[in-house]
């Protein structure tokens, strides 16, 4: 009985699989015409990969840090110098010239992003060492104060040869095709949903539940907490990296603390623990601002011009969804849990009597 | 169920262990020892510092003074010196000793295991993965490897063995259900089972019997035996419950303000005077 359950689900996955490819491919091939839908999902996709590093940390292994604008920064910083085509780089680097050494560094963008993730994991092994003994908000704000060091590090003047400072960097060539970028993105995903499943994954989360308890099992705390800064954050440089692909051009500017908010606001939303609740808060939270758009635009509805909808509008209404998905998810939208077909026939049933099952889980959560 | 009568495998050997926090002397001069296959308690009224002497034990603590060794090997040893030497109360012996510092992770791998007061699960996660956890020290794998699943044998091996364990605990059936959510007695049992898991040689019990009834309390008895006997450990404890104190102990010290006022066996603690004082003096209830 079991096995054949098994069996059916994976059928339905392959299924959706193969939906979702071919989506892509009809994006693909009419991608001129829908090239603002597939910017839309591009971004949700990079997004996605960045909130489940983030979860790794804050929702795995119950580290809360804050810094993941910084190492996207070093991660799209360090795509960006190793792709830049050489024979445009004396345009991008207009105002001090290119230092000598990386003036003639080029490599395809999929060894890029790779050593954009090993330079990040490396830069966080090193800010993990003090950082790492630090406690829940604590930990918070110093990973905070380092992306922003990160940051103003970039925008240096000195380093204008290297970073071309606070004059961004342009022309990184984009992603040869959508099936590029969206494989790329679920490949990281899925090395992080096997990592969290794997026998290290449980040493995590021992660690979030309780350190006296996981040190009593012989996990050595600074060791697991280093492991898992360090694995989050070469996830977190793939992403910028990705974003500074899809971008095309970034400049410190974009790695403001302001993107942090962001991620946060995607793993929060989409459920701390959960990987493809941060998946689906990712799309969620990227599409929504763009379909707000609609409160932009001036409304006259009979010849009466409605006084609220001006630019700047659809971030106020966006704002209130989400305090009311906060007010009646309160763990996120999926909590702990993670997406299953079973759970998704559980709830198309559970529709009809939703409200009888609320009252049940807010007692359960009691309890 | 007495010690061996040939020259007895010293497991755990304490020495003059202090534990100072500021003024307050939670353990004093401690000195005990307990050798291969007993079953030795330690005993006090509230406050007299026995779980202190376990932290220190287990490298929760660091002593002020003092040294523990673990099977014949030095795991913790300590000595006040610069700003502690001008708070430190006790007296300083002349012999410098060396200080060696085990954080508690290293403490388990080498053999001790042991379970908490107010017990410490992993609450939301699994009675197996629970029993998972203490596997993962031993097993030969890395991040890589584990992730990549290269290590589908030793992955087998860690749910085979969790298996086993949790069918001769009778843990089986609840495999699946979240620790937190299991009945008090059983938490206490998952409790034992994760520290067997850890393949120690030692296994330090906090309170076993706390919060149970005249029952359990007599299935805790068998079971801690039955534990010992299948898992060739020695076991220190520490217990309010004197009946079950007085049935399973091969000897028992007795500890009152961070002093040991009496060693023995049981029969010998019954009838010291200074036990019986120690306990009337702080409660009029010898079990609380």
């Amino acid at each position: 009985m079991k096995k054949k359950a098994i069996s059916k689900n994976k059928l339905y996955s392959l299924i959706a699989l193969l939906f979702v490819i071919g989506i892509l491919g009809m994006l693909q091939a009419n991608s001129a015409q829908y090239s603002y839908q597939i910017s839309i999902l591009e971004r949700s996709a990079i997004y996605a990969v960045v909130a489940v590093s983030m979860n790794l940390l804050t929702g795995f292994t119950g580290l809360f840090s804050l810094g993941q604008a910084g190492f996207m920064a070093i991660g799209a910083y360090t795509v960006a110098i190793l792709t830049i085509p050489a024979d445009t780089r004396a345009s991008v680097y207009y105002v001090d010239g290119i230092a000598p050494a990386i003036a003639n560094l080029q490599c395809p963008f999929w060894l890029a992003l790779i050593l954009a993730g090993l330079f990040s994991a490396a830069i966080a092994a090193i800010i993990g060492i003090p950082v790492l003994r630090l406690k829940s908000d604590y930990l918070a704000i110093a990973t905070l104060g380092f992306s922003e060091i990160i940051r103003a590090v970039i925008s240096a003047p000195q380093l204008n040869k290297i970073t071309n400072g606070s004059y961004g960097l342009k022309n990184i060539p984009a992603f040869p095709n959508l099936f590029v970028a969206f494989g790329l993105c679920g490949l990281c995903i899925l090395l992080m949903v096997l990592l969290i499943n794997s026998s290290y994954g449980r040493a995590f989360k021992a660690l979030r539940e309780d350190e006296v308890a996981a040190q009593a099992m012989g996990l050595n705390l600074f060791r697991y907490k280093e492991l898992a800064f360090v694995i989050s954050s070469f996830f977190t440089g793939v992403g910028g990296g990705l974003l500074a692909i899809y971008m095309r051009s970034i400049d410190s500017k974009t790695f403001s603390i302001n993107l942090t908010y962001d991620i946060l606001l995607i793993v929060v939303l989409g459920g701390i623990g959960s990987v493809t609740g941060s998946v689906i808060g990712a799309f969620l939270v990227t599409a929504g601002r763009e379909w707000l758009r609609f409160f932009d635009n001036p409304l006259t509805i009979g010849g009466i011009d409605i006084p609220l909808f001006r630019s700047g509008f659809r971030m106020v209404i966006f704002s209130i969804l989400l305090m009311a998905v906060v007010l009646f998810y309160r763990r996120g939208i999926m909590g702990s849990n993670e997406f299953s077909w079973e759970g998704l026939g559980r709830l198309i049933r559970s529709i009809p009597n939703k409200l009888k099952r609320k009252s049940k889980t807010q007692k359960g959560d009691n309890a | 169920m007495s010690a061996e009568a040939k020259t007895p495998i010293n497991v755990l050997h304490m020495e003059d262990v202090t534990m100072q926090f500021g003024g307050v002397v939670a353990v004093n001069g401690l000195s005990l020892d307990v050798n291969e296959g007993e079953i030795v308690a330690l005993i006090g009224p509230n406050g007299a510092g026995k779980t202190t002497a376990f932290n220190c034990v287990t490298g929760i603590y660091e002593p002020t003074f003092g040294k523990v060794d673990f099977m014949g090997e030095t795991i913790l040893s300590n000595t006040p010196k610069g700003k502690a030497e001008k708070t430190y109360l006790g007296e300083v012996t002349p012999r410098p000793i060396p200080v060696i510092r085990n954080t508690p992770d290293k403490i388990t791998q080498k053999g001790v295991a042991r379970t908490f007061q107010n017990i410490r699960l992993f609450g939301q996660l699994t009675v197996f993965d629970n029993v998972l956890i203490a596997k993962h020290m031993r097993a030969k794998q890395n991040v890589l490897s584990a992730t990549l699943r290269f290590n589908h044998k030793e992955e087998e091996r860690m749910r085979s063995e969790a298996m086993a364990l949790l069918e001769e605990q009778n843990l089986l059936h609840l495999k699946d259900e979240i620790a937190a959510s299991l009945p008090y007695g059983l938490q206490r049992r998952l409790e034992i089972a994760r520290a067997l898991a850890t393949e120690p040689k030692l296994l330090l019990l906090d309170e076993p019997a706390a919060g149970m009834n005249p029952q359990e309390t007599q299935e805790l008895t068998d079971f801690i035996k039955q534990i010992r006997d299948t898992y060739h450990l020695t076991v220190f404890m520490i217990e309010h419950h004197m009946d079950l104190v007085m049935q399973i102990s091969d000897r028992i010290y007795v500890l009152d303000f961070g002093k040991l006022i009496a060693q023995g066996t049981p029969e010998e603690i019954q009838n010291n005077e200074r036990v019986i004082e120690a306990y009337l003096g702080v409660s009029d209830d010898a079990e609380d």
